[in-house]
């Protein structure tokens, strides 16, 4: 390989003429729209709210920050520079380091990051109203959330593309790096755990749901035989196929009773429990081709597609908000869905969507080894965020757009409720929502649901919501179909997040004990591939049984963990970011991940702080343990439990996940404090020598954003004429 | 309008990694190497694929 280094030329500051005034022209009428947006969402109170106008908001924000913003970042913060070569064009192995087309790479970092997490967050935080919601998401992932991805992946990029837990233990030091290792770990196993909750809270009493969710196993392992057997590589033929198969199972799950099957098929939640883990350990033993990988086709197109579905449908139907701008909840913390107040809980109930630690895990993963360009680091980070951004807004949206006594019924545990459907309309009557009994039960059988009462998890009510917004956008009397449509996306995507996480589980486990134990390490050794799995899936199966068994509601109990944890991961992926940025001696953008630092490490060490010491029982866990053991030990039956075995399970899980919480706070204060130590010594010394790998000049030409700019063209055009001889063509890809 | 369709079975084929093997056959020719069969460039990657793993986030 010769011949010299090619890079593109800087684009045009000013382009002559015309496109300058329209491009300002432009610029100020996006950022017109979205002011004025902005200012009806915070100033209307009382009246009809259309939805379309938190959509404007999030889209011309995310349209000025990914311009200006993010494009500041790259160039001042981060100084990408596009004549370094990338790992993937140093080290390409065609294996785990391989150049790859900025919109592929964007699919391929679009579908790793995004799952079921911007789908449940956002519905629960409805409980306080939209516009806290819709504040937390928009600004929480310009100025946080995109902006961790986005660092994350660039310090990735220019370390081999190394993960998250070795950059600590590098840069940061072997005290934070163990503790990263075992927090990550351990933030897996609650994921885990709460989002395979969700998919139980979702099927539980759901014949239908179950039905159809059942069916997608053996329609996975059909598309998994037909790409390996039948017709090798077809994977748009394979996939078209699965997508009916799956429109079929959802229609057919409509005639369960016809089938007979209702009985059988109406399953408890200890059963599914069981059913989850048995599952996700065949899913991690079994090869990949047979179920993860067909599973990961269906489920990232649905993902797409139901995005792009609802994008539609919402403009179609622009619905009004049903939900108040702000609940006395927020200020009061005694919500039904989850306890506390505004702040801190809403913004460790939104983490997804808005701030998501476990992205670094794969900004700093897969994506960085196939990065082309590292300019492309803003299209792929910042702006894979937004549009995961976009995904929670689109939640947040459909359960404020719901009847709020509905989904106050829906989304208050069953001790709250009762679960008829006289006592949670009298509940939530006495809530400030008022609905009768017989608009619950015909809102159930609109959808054909035995009940949607206590449906909590955040599924059910989102499937309500799409439903009503596809119904009205596309008509056609389908809201059973819609609800059941919706039920079936939102499970696929958790059930391949348990899946694959199972699985990388149990890999960091089998790579963990093989340092002590080499052979232990070989992925394909069996014992030790059944080992690790099965203590993987039993630990986030005995949590998923925690949340099933907790009388008090798995989810209020479950989610701020999960929440915290995930943030918990964002903080010590910020504190490496903050850290980096001081040892290469650019101390003085470091407001830049620090702003976000702060908050999060604020929010989220409060939150812990409160679940761990709040005398308030419905917040502190040891609070609450302390209050059933006080009345277990004077022969006292609290509500909602019904037996003493009952009181004793609200002890024993809230004295679990007390202990896992100051666990997962203490970890971070580890990390964080070895980092303070190595900030310190980099401001005094003005820097500090990294493991950034050396320059290498780079010899391909790839553009940068979405669209390539005019200059790009000719940059990408004359790179061709000379490397190709005029004989050689082949199917490029169009630009 | 073709161009626009032309696009999305670019990308898709691109995105869902069917094309892999037409460019495998693609670099074997600019080689002169004989490709592999189709099916067994598969197997291949899905070899390579169970010693990886993908993660799938929240």
């Amino acid at each position: 390989m010769s011949g010299p280094s090619t890079t593109l030329p800087a684009p045009p500051v000013a382009p002559p003429g015309a496109p300058r005034w329209r491009s300002t022209l432009i610029w100020i009428l996006v950022a017109l729209l979205g002011g004025v947006s902005w200012a009806v969402l915070a100033l209307a109170r009382g009246e009809d709210v259309s939805a379309l106008w938190i959509l404007f908001a999030a889209l011309c924000t995310y349209a000025i920050a990914y311009r200006f913003y993010a494009r500041w970042i790259a160039r001042r913060v981060l100084e990408v520079d596009d004549s370094r070569a990338t790992p993937a064009e140093r080290l390409a192995d065609g294996v785990d380091f391989e150049v790859t087309d900025r919109r592929v790479l964007f699919g391929h970092h679009f579908a790793a990051i995004a799952g079921a997490g911007p789908l449940v967050g956002p519905v629960l935080a409805a409980q306080m109203g939209y516009l806290p919601g819709t504040i937390w998401i928009i600004v929480g992932v310009v100025l946080a959330g995109a902006v961790q991805d986005m660092v994350v992946l660039l310090f990735s990029v220019r370390r081999d593309g190394t993960s998250l837990g070795q950059m600590i233990r590098r840069e940061i030091g072997v005290v934070g790096g163990t503790a990263a290792l075992v927090a990550v770990f351990a933030i897996m196993v609650i994921l885990l755990a709460v989002l395979a909750l969700v998919v139980v809270n979702a099927l539980a009493e759901s014949p239908w749901g179950v039905f159809s969710i059942g069916l997608t196993i053996p329609i996975a392992l059909f598309m998994g035989l037909y790409l390996r057997v039948l017709r090798p590589g077809r994977v748009l033929e394979t996939t078209a196929l699965g997508v009916v198969l799956l429109l079929a199972a959802i229609v057919g799950g409509g005639y369960v009773e016809q089938l007979g099957l209702e009985g059988p098929l109406t399953l408890s939640k200890e059963t599914l429990t069981l059913l989850l883990v048995g599952y996700g350990f065949l899913a991690s033993v079994l090869p990949v081709w047979m179920l993860l990988t067909p599973r990961d086709y269906l489920s990232t197109f649905m993902k797409v597609g139901v995005i792009a579905l609802l994008a539609v449908a919402l403009l179609v139907a622009h619905p009004s908000l049903q939900a108040d701008a702000v609940t006395p909840f927020a200020t009061a913390g005694n919500g039904p869905v989850f306890a506390g107040k505004l702040f801190p809980f809403a913004f460790i109930t939104i983490a997804c969507g808005a701030l998501s630690g476990f992205h670094a895990l794969i900004a700093s993963g897969t994506t960085p080894k196939m990065l082309a360009k590292e300019g492309q680091v803003r299209m792929i980070g910042y702006g894979g965020m937004l549009l995961e951004s976009f995904v929670a807004i689109g939640a947040l949206i459909a359960a404020c757009v719901i009847d709020q006594g509905l989904y106050f019924s829906l989304n208050s545990p069953v001790g709250l409720t009762g679960g008829t459907v006289d006592q949670a309309a009298q509940f939530v009557a006495g809530l400030g929502y008022p609905i009768s009994p017989d608009q619950l039960a015909a809102a159930a059988r609109a959808v054909e649901e035995q009940t949607l009462i206590s449906r909590t998890g955040g599924a059910p009510t989102l499937a309500v919501g799409l439903s009503q917004v596809f119904s009205s956008a596309f008509g056609g009397g389908l809201a059973a179909f819609w609800y059941h449509f919706a039920i079936m996306f939102e499970a696929l995507f958790i059930l391949t997040a348990v899946d694959a996480g199972t699985r990388v589980g149990r890999f960091m486990l089998q790579d963990t004990v093989g340092n002590v134990w080499p052979r232990f390490g070989d992925v394909t050794w069996r014992p030790a591939a059944w080992t690790a799995s099965a203590a993987v899936v039993g630990a986030w199966g005995y949590m998923l049984y925690v949340g099933v068994s907790d009388p008090l509601g798995g989810i209020n109990q479950l989610y701020p963990l999960f929440g915290i944890s995930n943030q918990l991961l964002a903080a010590i992926a910020l504190t490496l970011c903050v850290t980096l940025l001081v040892k290469h001696g650019r101390a003085r953008y470091t407001w830049v991940p620090g702003v976000p630092l702060a908050w999060d490490l604020v929010v989220t060490l409060t939150a812990s702080w409160q679940k761990v010491f709040s005398a308030d029982p419905a917040i502190g866990y040891f609070a609450q343990a302390d209050k059933y053991r006080t009345a277990r030990d004077a022969g006292q039956l609290l509500a909602p439990a019904k037996t003493v075995d009952d009181l004793d399970v609200v002890i024993r899980n809230s004295v679990t996940n007390g202990v896992i919480q100051a666990v997962f706070a203490v970890l971070v204060l580890l990390v964080v404090a070895n980092a303070a130590v190595v900030v310190v010594r980099g401001l005094r010394a003005g820097g500090l020598p990294t493991t950034e790998v050396p320059a290498v000049p780079s010899r391909i030409v790839a553009p940068a954003d979405f669209v390539a700019t005019p200059a790009e063209r000719a940059a990408l055009a004359a790179r061709e004429a000379e490397q190709r001889p005029p004989a050689a063509s082949g199917a490029g890809s169009p630009r | 309008m073709r161009r626009v369709l032309a696009g999305m079975r670019w990308y898709l084929r691109a995105v869902t990694g069917e094309a892999r093997y037409d460019e495998h056959v693609a670099a074997c020719r600019r080689n002169g190497v004989t490709p592999l069969s189709r099916r067994a460039f598969e197997r291949h990657r899905a070899h390579l694929r169970e010693h990886r793993t993908s993660s799938r986030c929240c």
